[in-house]
Order: structure tokens, then sequence, then C-alpha cells
């Protein structure tokens, strides 16, 4: 009987010939990502009470949430991260200004094909999108991993995502995540390891890929799978850590269930307050008023997100009263757009372009919105008070319609701008 | 071990935002001061009457979002019994039994019960006690029980490794 993508890399990582879902199993992660919350980590690795991080190799630590640090409590937290790593060997580690941590681990050369990557930060399942399997674990978890570098993992069950045809012109992989999750639920994937097949997923560019796995953590997945392929392999040229061995599942593995989606059919959509799965056609809520649009974050901040909103920007001006905030997701893509003159763009729209990081995403800083506004987002995550204030409103959609709504000042259709 | 308190009943998806709002997270690192933000975005009444042995009542999804372990530390903090809920995100879960808060799938019970209803959970037995009845639900993976009844994940972990007090 085949396997799964989860099922065999689980059996794999292991050592056992096969393993079934709901099936218990022990393993060490190829890689063990934390940000921020290192130095709530490195205080529960002191309480277990060994001396020595078992396998420093493994971890990788990147600053990323509140960066520069905006306090100075977020100073001291990035100061304890600072001799923690020293003091343990952690080599892997990159300080403010590098980048979101998923794009880090991305473009670091992390995030490999079979590899098994476990972070502390529920977006971990993005590295997914290069064929890891890659899951979100708490914090507690992540100081037990730095202690013994074993960790238990339950084997999901697997739902199959096939997408057919091709998406329409101002389609992106955002709008095609969204949909499927206003299709299937804030719990659609629960638990569960969801694979995304067909000949969309496949005409898909690298960073496109990468948006998929990051949004299912809103549908309640424990990872998410794409298979790699030569579009893969390309990407990872020059930045693969090592030598990598890819997973795939087999033709006849089981699967919890099997869904369809006909990518022609999918329209640029926006998730409307306050949850992810609240998603309707950009068309339904044009017109929204906004005061800021935010173009930035693990899912959207990469330099072709980038590059669609440069060219939907050029040569216009942010509406008045309206903030841009355009935030990089790394160092790389930053340089990269400066050097295409995204940038530039963006500043001489009147839109202000700030250091990668995580950024306002989870109310942190860098412009956070005031009680009563309303907010339009590249980011992944639109809850009550996500952004700071429980009495503001987030709308998420893709870099072309944050893109025009900025100019508009209000949410718009990029075909209608 | 018994747990014997009053229902606080939510509905779907409550999220970790709403349970630790994330602007408190790197400001907000005593496990005391935690818990004085618990469940602030979704019923700001919840930190200030909520008492010991109390059960939230909550259905699917209870948890998703953030992997934020605060989340569950505050409840810890204000020493909540449990959570019954349709269903769990995954990462909430996981942490609930590394910080041994009983996390117990049971939709019956989600079904019947309402705010303010009294009720005890026995666990050894996996049955919830009520006045609209007796609701049961499966024990945990015997796999992981050891980490639930060790008191969670970290003295758990001290003792595998034969770590001393």
């Amino acid at each position: 009987m085949g396997h799964t993508f989860a099922e065999k890399i689980l059996a794999q990582k292991a050592g056992l010939p096969e393993v079934v879902p709901g099936q218990i199993v022990e393993i060490t992660p190829d890689a063990a990502l934390s940000h921020d919350n290192t130095a709530p980590i490195s205080g529960i690795f002191r309480k277990i009470g060994v001396s020595d991080v078992a396998r420093p190799d493994i971890h990788v630590v990147v600053l990323d949430h509140a960066c520069p640090a905006p306090t100075t409590k977020h100073a001291q937290n990035h100061k304890v991260i600072r001799q923690f790593v020293a003091e343990h060997g952690i080599e892997s580690f990159y300080d403010v200004g590098r980048g979101v941590c998923h794009q880090v681990l991305a473009e670091e050369g992390f995030a490999l094909p079979g590899a098994l990557i476990l972070g502390s930060d529920s977006h971990t399942p993005t590295a997914g999108a290069f064929g890891a399997f890659s899951a979100g674990i708490g914090r507690s978890e992540m100081a037990a991993i730095m202690a013994t570098a074993r960790i238990w993992l339950r084997v999901p069950e697997s739902l199959k995502i096939v997408v057919h045809g091709r998406l329409r012109e101002g389609v992106t992989s955002k709008d095609l995540a969204l949909h499927v999750i206003g299709d299937q639920g804030a719990d659609g994937g629960l638990y569960q390891s969801v694979e995304w097949h067909g000949e969309v997923i496949e005409a898909l560019d690298q960073e496109s890929r990468m948006v998929i796995p990051n949004l299912m953590a809103e549908m309640g997945a424990k990872n998410s799978y794409i298979p790699p392929d030569d579009v893969t392999f390309q990407w990872l040229e020059g930045r693969a850590r090592g030598p990598f061995e890819p997973v795939y599942p087999d033709e006849d593995a089981t699967y919890a269930r099997v869904v369809e989606y006909d990518a022609a059919a999918i329209e640029p959509v926006v998730a409307k307050p306050h949850t992810v799965d609240n998603v309707a056609p950009v068309r339904e809520v044009a017109g929204t008023r906004i005061d800021e649009a935010f173009l930035g974050t693990c899912t959207n901040g990469r330099l072709s997100d980038l590059a669609m909103a440069a060219r939907v920007i050029e040569g216009r001006m942010v509406a008045p009263g309206v903030r841009l905030i355009v935030i990089p997701a790394s160092s790389e893509v930053y340089l990269a757009a400066l050097d295409a003159g995204y940038l530039r763009t963006f500043v001489e729209a009147g839109g202000v372009v700030e250091s990668p990081g995580c950024g306002p995403c989870m109310g942190n800083h860098m412009g956070v919105p005031a009680e009563g506004e309303v907010a339009v987002s590249t980011a992944n995550r639109n809850f009550r008070g996500r952004m700071g204030t429980k009495e503001s409103e987030v709308y998420l959609a893709s870099p072309l319609v944050v893109a025009a709504s900025a100019i508009a000042g209000k949410i718009v259709h990029p075909d209608n701008l | 071990m018994s747990i014997k308190g009053k229902v606080w009943k939510y509905g779907d998806d409550v999220n970790t935002d709403v349970i630790f709002p994330g602007k408190y997270t790197y400001t907000v690192s005593d496990p005391a001061e935690m818990g004085e933000h618990a469940l602030e975005d979704l019923d700001p009444e919840f930190r200030f009457n909520v008492q010991p042995g109390d059960v939230i009542v909550a259905g699917k999804n209870f948890g998703c979002g953030s992997s934020r372990e605060q989340a569950v530390t505050c409840l810890v903090t204000k020493q909540v019994g449990a959570v019954v809920a349709r269903s769990f995100a995954r990462i909430y879960y996981r942490n609930c039994i590394n910080n041994a808060l009983p996390a117990i799938t049971c939709p019956e019970a989600v079904d019947a019960l309402e705010n303010g209803d009294e009720i005890e959970v026995d666990l050894e037995a996996g049955e919830i006690h009520s006045a609209k009845g007796t609701f049961t639900f499966p024990p945990l993976p015997e796999a992981v029980m050891g980490i639930f009844e060790a008191g969670g994940l970290i003295p758990y972990t001290r003792k595998r490794l034969g770590v001393g007090e």
C-alpha cells in the first residue's frame, strides 16, 4: 500500500519501515527554528538543568519579531539571545535586519527537500514549499529539543488538494490560498498534512509557492507540502546547505480527503475582519475606505511581491491620508528591490520603506493602526487585536490588491484602478 | 484527579491573539502578569472573575493562530481546571499537554453545557459530570500521557535526563 509524503518522511526520520496516521514517533529535527522567543526558550532550557545544548548545529535563530528593538524591554530580550547563542555555540544566528525567520531559513539553505524542520512559530509550514516536512511547535518543546534533540510527533492524516487549469491574469497564489481557506474553513486541514498538486502549482515560481504552505497554518494544518521540482532545485542552487534527498508521496497513497479546484474560477479575494476564513471577492468589498496599506511579512514580502506592487504604484501617488508601509522580508530582498528601483518607486509615491522583519503584523511596531482605522495587508492573520488594537479592522489581500488600494484610498480591484 | 468549577462558554475558532494578545509577547514575561491578560480581547470579565477549577468550554479549533505558549500559561496561572472543546488547534493542544493543562475533546459536552453550569471533570475515568448529564472522553495516547502525568514537558524532560531537583 502506498504512503503519503508525511508518512514516508516521518517513517524515514524515525528509522521505521513504515508508519500509519495516529502513530506517535520520536525524531531529531534537521533544523530547529526560533526567533525573538529564543530568550524565554533559553529560560525554560535553564530550568531543565542541563549544561549544554544537545545539538547546537541544528538550531537556527533569527531575530525578526520586533527588530530593531522598539523598547528597552525588547532590546534586553535580544541581548539575552545574543549571549545565549554565543555561550552555547549556536552558529546559525541571524541578528536584527536579516529578515523574517521563514524567509531567512529558505535563503540560508535550511529549507530543503526531504528535511524535517520544527519551529517555535506557527508559520513554520512555509518551508513545505521546498518539499520539507515543516511544522510549528511551542516554546517548551523547543527548550526540550535544546536539551535532548528529540521530540514526539503524531503522524498526521493527509489532505490532498489538486488545482487544475491556469490562474487568471491578476490572480496570485495568495488569492488561491485564501480562496481555499474560505472554502475549507479555519479548521479545514486541522492536524493534517496538506499536500498541493496539479499543473497550477507546478506553474508557480518558487516565491509564489511559499505563500501557500505559509497560509496553511490558517487552515489548521500541521504541515503543508509542495512536491519539489526543477523550479525548486534552481532556486536552491548556491543556497542549499548541503545535499538533499527529495521525498515524494506514492501514487497510490491513502488520503483522508482529496479536493480539486478549477483555477479559472478563482478571482482576487480578501479575508475580511476578523478571521482568515472570512473570504470574499474583492469586488464585494470594493470601496471600503482604508487608512493603511501594509506590504510585507513572511507571506508576501518577497521580491516578486514587491515587483508586482511596484508595477501598480509606479508613476502614481498614495492616496492622501493613507499610509503605505513596505517591509521587505529579508535583507536579500531589500537589496534586490533597491537595485530594481522598487524601493524608489514606493518612496516617490509617498510610501514608507522599513527595515526587514515582521513589523506591524502582530502589533509590535512600525506602523500599527489607530482605533477605528482600517488596514489592508499582505499578511496572513487578521484576528481582532492582531495589529495592536481590537478596535481596528484588517483585510488580508494580495500585493496587487494592497498596492492598488493604497493608490485608490479604498479597497479596489487592480483592474479598476 | 478531579476538577470542579463553573463553565465559561465561548464559540468556534477562539484564536491565541484574543487569548493572549501578540503585543504583550515580548513585554510581559512573568506568568503571574500573563494571567492578568487572559482572554483580554475575547471576554474582558474573565480575568477578574474566573475562579480556580473553572472550565472553559468552546467550539471547534480552540487556540488557532499563533504558537505562543503564553496563551496556555495565562490560563494555567489563573488555575483554569481544563479546556473542553469540540476540537483544538494542534500547536495549542501540544502546548496544553506540555503545561499539564487538561485539553479535552468532547463535542457532546460542548453541545450540552452552558455558561455558568457547575461541572466536575474526572480525568482518570474520562468523564464530565453535570446537571445536564455525564459525558465521556477518550484518554490521552499512552505515549504522551507520561508528559501530562509528570506535570508537563519540562519536569518530564528533567526526569528523563535524570536531572535532580
